[in-house]
Parts: C-alpha cells; structure tokens; sequence
C-alpha cells in the first residue's frame, strides 16, 4: 500500500472516541437535560401549579378534601381513557375509536344483563373481552395489513359508535332498575369516604391502572419494545423485537383499557346510555390529556405518569373555572393554549443538542 | 483449502422477479479474519450478506455455519446462532439510552420472583455488562450508560452498534459500511474497534466502498461482480486500483485468486 493511501493517520487520534461527559451547558441546559430524561415533570410542574393558582385564588373552596377529590372522580373516564390512549400513541399511533369503545362495551354489560338475564359480572367479563377483541381487530389492521392507525380507527369509531346505537336501539337502562336489579354494574361507583375525601373504586382503579402501566412500561421488556416500535419499527425488528406481537398486545390492552372505562362510567353515571357523550368526545378528551401530558405524537417518548397528571390539569381547569364562575368556554380556550404549549415544549426537548 | 471456513455458501441464487441478484455465488469466511466484501453498486454484494445473515432466504443454494448447513428464516435465527449484523442503519432507537438498545430484544430479567412473575428486568445488571463491555472496546469514559442514543456523535452510535454485536456476536460479525457516513476521525476510531474485535478472535464480514479502509483491515478481500465471486484477492498482493479495476471488469483477475 502506498504512502498516498495513509492520509488518514494525518487526523489525529487523541479526541475522545466515546466520551459521555455533561456539557457545560448552564441552568437552561440542567432543565433541559431533566425534562429530557423525565418527560412527566412538565405536566407535574403545570399540575401544581394550576392547584396552587386555584388555591389561591379560590382558597379553601377549591383546596378541600371534596373539591380535590371531585376532581378525581370526574377525571376517572377520561383518565382511563388516557391510559389506553398512551399505550397507542406511544406506539406512533392515534386511537380515535377509545370513546365508542367504551360506550359499546358498558351498553353490552347492562344490555347482556339486561336483555338476556345473564348475570352482571358475567356481562362484565363479556364487555371486556369485547373491547379486547375490538382493540385487537384495529391491531391486525394497523400491524398486519399495515394501514395508517388514524384511518383504522377512525373507521373503527364509526362502526363501534353505530354498532352500538343499533344493537341498544338507543335505549338507557335507568339507574334505579341497575342498583335494583344488578348493583354488580354498579361497582366502579362504590364510594369510601374518609374526612370529607371522597374516592370511587373507579377512581382507585384509574390510579392502579397508571402506575401499573407506568411499571410495565419503565421495567419489563415489553414495556420497552413498546417504546423501540414507536421509536423507529425497522430498527426495533432488526434488533429482535417482535414488532407485530409488540403492536397486537398494545391495541389487545387499550381495547381492554377502553371495556374497563365503559364499566367505570356506568358507576360514574349510574345509568348505561347508548348516547352519552364520552362516544363522541371521549378519543379528543383522551387525546387531549395525551398531548398535555407531554407524551410526543411520533411515537416513542413520554410517560403514562404525563397522560395522567394531563388528565387531571383539565380536570382542574374544568372546577376550578366552574367555580370561579367564569364561562365555561374559558376552559376549552385554555386547554387549547395548554396543548399547543404542550407539543411546543415536545419539539424544544426534541431538539437535542450534541 | 485445509482450513474449514467458519462460514460458508455454496451456489447461492437469489433472484427478485426477472433480475438476479446473486448468480450460483459462493462465499467462505475464514476463522479468525478480516473478509471485506467489495463490489460495484448493484453488484449484488447486500443480496450475499443478507443471504448469509438470514434476512433473506436464497432461491437455491446452502449456507454452512462451522461445517453444519443451517437455514436461518431471519436475522434473528442468525443471531442466535452466534452471527451478528452491524445494520448501516444501526438499527437501534434514538430516544432509548445506551443500555437499552444493547439489550434490545435480549433483556435480561432479575432473579426470583420480581423477574419470573413481575417480569422486572434486572437494570443494574445490564448496565455493568453495557459498561464494561463498551471499555473492554476502548470506547471508555463512559459517564452516564443511561443517556440516550440520539445525544451521542454518529461515530459514538457506531461504537454502541459494534460493541452490541462483539459482546452477543459469538461466531462471526458483519459490518455494513460502517465507516460511510462517518468522518475521517471518527472513522478512524471504528477502524481501529474492527482490529480490536478481530484480536479477540471473532471473525468480520465487512462490506464497504471505502477502498483504503478495506485495504488497511483487510486479511482478505472477497470482490463480488455480477451476482458472484470474482475472485478473493490478497490485499497485500494487490493494489487498489486492480481491486478496482476487478470490480469494475476493467481487468481480468488472476487466476489463482479465483480459484481460491
């Protein structure tokens, strides 16, 4: 080999091959690095801060053991929702049908009941198996036949919404005909009291819910091949992760997690009605608490714990306001600054600095 | 030829609808050396790498691994039987830190209960093994292994890639273009990592259009034309422009080299 051939070793070989060292990089650089590496504390920051504000402003009014566990009890729907929702997107995808799954499988509980005389908790186990099912129905599609999450389930929004209005020929079962007849249904309603605290086992069950997940998600193998998918597919294939089984057990759990928050609004609601609301909002109000949590729309970043305390920011916006007699349309105007300012802060820790 | 290559493929054809990628090729690697694959863009030297790897499957044709013909249906079969790939892409993911992507697919779980039934995986393990394998390839200083990928230099992940495949890879390690998009320096750096994992007696497949890096590790140089083996050319005995101009068909290869 010639002399010419080495004008490599010109470059000298002292530098650092693979040093880690902290940059000097200042305060803003430390805050950035910590958002970084703990992408829930923005939204805790915002969280204790929206109470704080309210407590102020409103003082023992909002800052008693009612109002705060108010909150909870009317983040419960949308915050198991979120739950779902976060599984999904972490995985860089949008589940649009979270609602109408939702409302489907809490009308197929009181309707198997109801209808058939089969008993509740058999109803129960039934609804969630058919969220499951229906979660696992969008995850072949999205896996398998490989088309866009968004149109899959917004397809499958849809169908589940109509499917249900069919099926119960938009009938309600009455709350009173529940607690009579089958006070099983009524579970996730059941309410402890401890001084002036009022918790839901619905509301037990969402927080249970959260921080299993967020274990699952941060300390099992399954939990991080959630993330490499959404990360980047190709390269988690080519490292050895399952990608289709990743994708399937995650739309198979959310699908479940969506049957779990239909049984947890017939205790919210006491009644079991084809129309409510959450059929129609409750994917946007899920997606909300998502974005609001910090959790980034591509896929791979972010912590169930953020969906959480983004659920419970718009719960405390939604009281808070309410009570200090604004107009409720101040809610959704901040809300909507929150997301924006949410997927803002996203890019800024995005933008990494070598 | 008395040695008996670690890996080897016979008469291998690949064919993607009317075009050929790989024409009756053979491949040998021999223990404990340095192969470079060379070859003109379409030449079909990626189609021979993934046949040999198990990312795809060969129309016709065998692979042996230490003598036993084996079948591999993935690059996972492959990778349990001791064959890692260094993708160009590296396939690793951005936003996971460093010792998450080593163990990527490979997780290991504590002991007891809170791994058989709870599934915890067992971090501080994992962390010593990532540590200690990335100073045993000199990529040391390593201050905070948990720091995710995306915040490391291009020659960095390139580093964490290759000492993923050295520390799992037990028979043979390929490297695709590890040096492409690299700068000088930090390609340098990789050079020298490939030279470390050959001392260490772990045989390297490395493909790349980089002649004076393939002229300075190489003990061998395998030049693909065609959808075949021209010839397998001693870099010591050849220029770079006759490996050129074999690759290119500029010129006729010596006859003793391809019978090799």
């Amino acid at each position: 080999m010639s002399e010419t051939d080495n004008y490599e070793t010109a470059a000298s070989r002292d530098g650092d091959f693979a040093s880690f060292d902290d940059h000097k990089k200042g305060l803003l650089g430390h805050f950035h690095n910590a958002l970084h590496t703990n992408p829930a504390l923005v939204p805790l920051i915002v969280l204790v801060a929206a109470v704080i504000g309210f407590g102020i402003l409103l003082g023992s009014r909002f800052l008693s053991p009612f109002a705060l566990t108010l909150i909870l009890q009317q983040v419960q729907i949308v915050g198991v929702l979120a739950a779902a929702q976060t599984l999904i997107i972490l995985t860089a995808g949008i589940d649009l049908s979270v609602g109408a799954i939702a409302v489907l499988t809490s009308v197929i509980m009181g309707q198997f009941t109801f209808r058939y005389g089969i008993p509740a908790p058999v109803s129960v186990v039934i609804g969630l198996g058919v969220g499951t099912a229906l979660g696992a129905v969008s995850g072949w599609l999205v896996s398998r036949v490989k088309l866009p999450p968004f149109i899959v389930t917004l397809g499958m929004w849809q169908i589940v919404l109509a499917a249900n209005y069919l099926y119960s020929a938009n009938q309600t079962i009455r709350s009173q005909d529940i607690e009579a007849e089958a006070p099983f249904l009524h579970f996730m309603g059941v309410k402890l009291q401890f001084a002036g605290a009022t918790f839901t086992l619905g509301v037990i069950v969402m927080v249970l819910l959260v921080l299993i997940l967020a274990y699952a998600l941060k300390s099992t193998a399954w939990g991080r091949h959630v993330y490499a998918v959404g990360d980047d597919p190709e390269a988690a294939q080519l490292a050895g992760v399952n990608v289709h089984g990743t994708l399937m057990s995650v739309y198979m759990l959310a699908g479940f997690i969506c049957a779990l928050a239909g049984w947890v609004m017939i205790g919210r609601f006491g009644s079991v009605s084809p129309s409510a609301t959450t059929g129609v909002i409750g994917n946007i109000q899920a997606i909300t608490a998502v974005v609001i949590g910090g959790i980034s729309l591509f896929g791979g970043r972010g912590s169930i714990l953020g969906a959480f305390f983004g659920a419970l920011i718009v719960g405390v916006f939604e009281l808070g306001l309410r009570m200090a007699g604004a107009d409720p349309q101040w809610t959704f105007l901040l809300i909507g600054v929150l997301i924006i300012a949410a997927v803002a802060v996203d890019q800024w820790i995005r933008e990494v600095s070598s | 030829m008395s040695v008996e290559p670690i890996l080897k493929g016979r008469n291998l054809v690949k064919r993607y609808g009317k075009v050929t990628a790989l024409d009756h090729c053979d491949f040998d690697l021999l223990p404990g050396e340095i192969l470079a694959v060379i070859g003109d863009n379409g030449a079909g030297k990626s189609s021979l790498i993934k046949a040999v790897s198990g990312a795809v499957i060969p129309d016709e044709g065998e692979v042996f691994l230490e003598g036993r013909k084996v079948n591999f249906r993935s690059p996972i079969e492959a990778r349990a039987a001791g064959i890692e790939t260094v993708y160009q892409t590296l396939a690793m993911s951005p936003a996971l830190s460093i010792t998450d992507n080593m163990f990527m697919g490979r997780e290991i779980r504590k002991p007891g209960f809170r791994g058989k039934y709870l599934r915890q995986l067992d971090k501080p393990a994992m962390e010593k093994f990532a540590r200690d394998k990335l100073s045993e390839l000199g990529l040391m200083t390593i201050q905070n292994i948990n720091q995710a990928v995306e915040t490391l230099s291009g020659g960095q992940r390139q580093g964490v890639a290759v000492a993923r495949a050295a520390a799992f890879g037990s028979k043979v390690i390929i490297l695709d273009e590890p040096t492409a998009a690299l700068g000088v320096k930090e390609s340098r750096r990789v050079l020298e990592l490939i030279l470390d994992v050959k001392s260490r007696g772990i045989p390297i497949i490395l493909i790349s259009h980089n002649m004076p890096h393939v002229f300075e590790v190489a003990d061998r140089i395998h030049v693909h034309r065609l959808g075949r083996r021209l010839c397998v050319i001693d870099p010591k005995e050849h220029s770079m422009s006759d490996a050129v101009a074999f690759m290119t068909g500029a010129k006729e290869p010596p006859a003793e080299a391809v019978a090799a």
